[in-house]
């Protein structure tokens, strides 16, 4: 009788836990290349890791490491993160290319996100935003808005993201303005910010009244302000605290709804590899406000960039357009296509400079 | 390529502030190299002296007071290294490491709530008639006073190591701790002081950072800076001089790279980015080709008892 009542219990027991381990939350890991504080880049990627924990509540829970080096590094990190038990895990940089690739060949069941990268795997998907389309709607403001002609442009690594960036700003810059002049400065780095200062400083220096950055904290803004009579544009963030001037405008990085869809998929079952490219339209980038340091008509012409770009009227790299050795790349109205800027290696014909090896 | 768009003048100028913050941190260092002790956690003074610093001056409005509260709050952590290592006898490359740590996430705690926040604006010193010359005003009349701060206490350091009675004892417990020991001399005592000047010079360099170079407060924004100071102190050859000249070399190469980029000058980037690195070693190794080397008791306890 005693046996039988033991053995009773014991199976309730066994009934119970077996219940809690259905219980068991999705596990969802992020690996941010920059400090969740950066105020840019990284603390956009945050922002949506924290929507997904309120969208899911207990369903779901969430572990992330900052500040993870580009690199080895990152396969450590990425590694210790699935053995941890996630099911998901975001790698935010497009340095963590190849250690998620990888990492994921070790672990089959680990469903893995990258993002702005180009290599996918059964379980490895791809995901970016069309930032290129809020360079266009950047590159308008700026065009009208030099006074010097000088556009300085802090760029960070020479990757196709951000030529793709540095390309668009340049042709709906020039489209406004036919004497504009852009003056690149690589840091190579995505967050220092007394080297992001200092390259503003040095391109206020050489008669840049417009700064844009595809770094990711507020140091060039400070710069900017610093100067005065100079505008700068929020990168990855609104970076609003800047605003209304040297900030006059911004591109948001929204990955909120992404990462809610593909932690749902996950909890489904349904999660499959796949490339996902969205801009505007779909709303994974965001516009910041345009401030009043913004003339209206220029503001207008801005947000009807922004409107064709987002209703797809418009795209971005529509030709005629040459490479920067004057070779022909776009005939008349003729659009790039995915794949050639996906991996954008080249200059458009006009800017100045090499694009470094 | 353009080379007239770069204003030498204010090319000048603008080393000056970007080597400021090294130079702080390695004349602190120097001192405390001088007295015997290796402390590896002035990466970590330095940014909770930037985050103290810019924290106090955004809720005095005053800029000076934060300098001061980066100098007692780089003090303070090196008050914890003076602990382990002077009392607890612990090793010295492991304890200045994880002061580098726990500074880094010290900082971030306590920077949270003033991300994105300006700070009060430093007033660039004016002097009627001097700050107006050309060419030599923006260059030597135009700076703020931290700056002039940092070039005093290099002098200092040097007159004091060089000329005092103070620099000798300090230097004798750096080269045989039991000598100085024998004769009389409070090495932990010497010691314990040299690692609080180092902390609050770090201190300093980091608020310089936060409020001056920058200004505003990020994680992680001393981005490596206090690395760059011990390995200046060492190509230095543990002289005041020559830390000025190397921090003026890596800050003034910096700028000239970015300028050089700007300006779009056919050297690949690459090389431009490596150059402060390169450049600033090659120089400082030429230099201390002579016979100086280091305080021979750098990096080993003392203990009275052994």
């Amino acid at each position: 009788m005693k046996l039988t009542n033991l053995m009773t219990s014991a199976a309730v027991a066994l009934g119970l836990a077996t219940a809690a381990l259905a219980e068991d939350p999705t596990k969802v890991g992020f690996v941010y290349v920059g400090p969740v504080g950066d105020g840019g880049w990284t603390y956009e990627h945050d922002q949506a890791r924290k929507a997904v924990v309120e969208e899911f509540g207990d369903k779901v829970e969430t572990v992330y490491v900052e500040s993870v080096a580009e690199g080895p590094d990152a396969e450590r990190v990425i590694t210790q993160m699935a053995l941890q038990g996630a099911d998901l895990i975001f790698t935010t940089s497009f340095g963590y290319m190849d250690p998620t690739i990888n990492v994921a060949a070790k672990f089959p069941d680990v469903k893995f996100e990258h993002a702005t990268g180009y290599k996918n795997a059964d379980n490895v998907s791809t995901y970016s935003a069309r930032f290129y389309e809020g360079r266009a709607v950047q590159g308008t403001i700026a065009g009208h808005m030099t006074k010097s002609n000088v556009v300085g442009y802090i760029g960070s690594y020479p990757i196709p993201e951000v030529i793709r960036g540095i390309n668009s700003a340049y042709i709906h810059a020039k489209k406004v303005n036919p004497d504009v002049e852009f003056k690149i400065v690589w840091a190579f780095t995505w967050f220092d910010p007394a080297k992001e200062a200092d390259a503003a400083k040095v391109l206020i220096e050489q008669g840049a009244d417009v700064i844009l950055q595809h770094t990711d904290s507020t140091a060039p803004q400070a710069a900017a302000q610093a100067a005065g009579n100079v505008i700068t544009f929020g990168q990855a963030s609104d970076m609003a605290e800047y605003a209304p001037s040297p900030r006059v405008s911004s591109i948001i990085d929204n990955w909120a709804p992404y990462y809610i869809a593909r932690t749902q998929a996950v909890m489904d079952g349904t999660w499959e590899s796949k490339s996902t490219w969205d801009g505007i339209g779909a709303g994974m980038v965001g516009i910041g406000e345009i401030t009043d340091a913004v003339p209206a008509d220029v503001k207008e012409a801005a947000l009807a960039i922004k409107a064709s770009l987002a209703d797809g009227s418009y795209h971005a790299f529509t030709g005629p357009l040459n490479k920067q050795d004057g070779s022909a790349w776009l005939a008349e109205g003729e659009t790039a296509d995915d794949g050639t800027l996906a991996g954008m290696n080249f200059y458009v014909e006009g800017i100045e400079g090499d694009i470094p090896q | 390529m353009d080379l007239s768009a770069i204003n030498p003048v204010l090319l000048i100028a603008s080393l000056m502030v970007a080597a400021t913050p090294l130079l702080f941190a390695a004349i602190g260092e120097l001192v405390v190299e001088k007295s015997g002790v290796l402390n590896l956690g002035v990466e970590g003074m330095m940014i909770v002296g930037a985050v103290a610093g810019f924290a106090t001056a955004v809720e005095s409005g005053s800029p000076l007071l934060g300098f001061v509260a980066a100098a007692g709050a780089g003090a303070a952590l090196s008050v914890l290294f003076a602990i382990l290592t002077q009392y607890a006898q612990a090793n010295q490359v492991a304890s200045g490491l994880s002061l580098t740590l726990f500074g880094l996430g010290l900082s971030a705690l306590m920077g949270q709530s003033y991300v994105g926040i300006k700070p009060p604006q430093m007033e660039k010193i004016n002097i009627p008639g001097l700050s107006d010359l050309p060419v030599i005003g923006p260059i030597l009349f135009g700076h703020d006073l931290m700056l002039y701060v940092a070039i005093a206490v290099i002098a200092a350091v040097w007159a004091v190591l060089k000329f005092s009675r103070i620099g000798l004892v300090l230097r004798a417990v750096g080269e045989n701790h039991d000598a100085a020991h024998a004769l009389g001399y409070k090495v932990v005592r010497i010691r314990i002081l040299a690692i609080l000047f180092g902390g609050a010079c770090a201190g300093l360099g980091g608020a310089y950072i936060s409020l001056i170079r920058v200004p505003q407060w990020t994680e992680g924004m001393t981005a490596g800076i206090g690395w760059i100071a011990l390995a200046l102190v060492v190509f230095a050859s543990w002289k005041p001089w020559r830390v000025l000249l190397g921090a003026y070399l890596f800050g003034g190469v910096t700028v000239v790279q970015l300028n050089l980029q700007a300006a779009g000058v056919a050297i690949p980037v690459e090389y431009l980015a490596m150059s402060p690195y390169l450049i600033t070693i090659l120089v400082l190794v030429i230099l201390s080709a002579d016979k100086s080397s280091a305080p021979a008791a750098l990096g080993r306890n003392f203990h009275a008892a052994r």
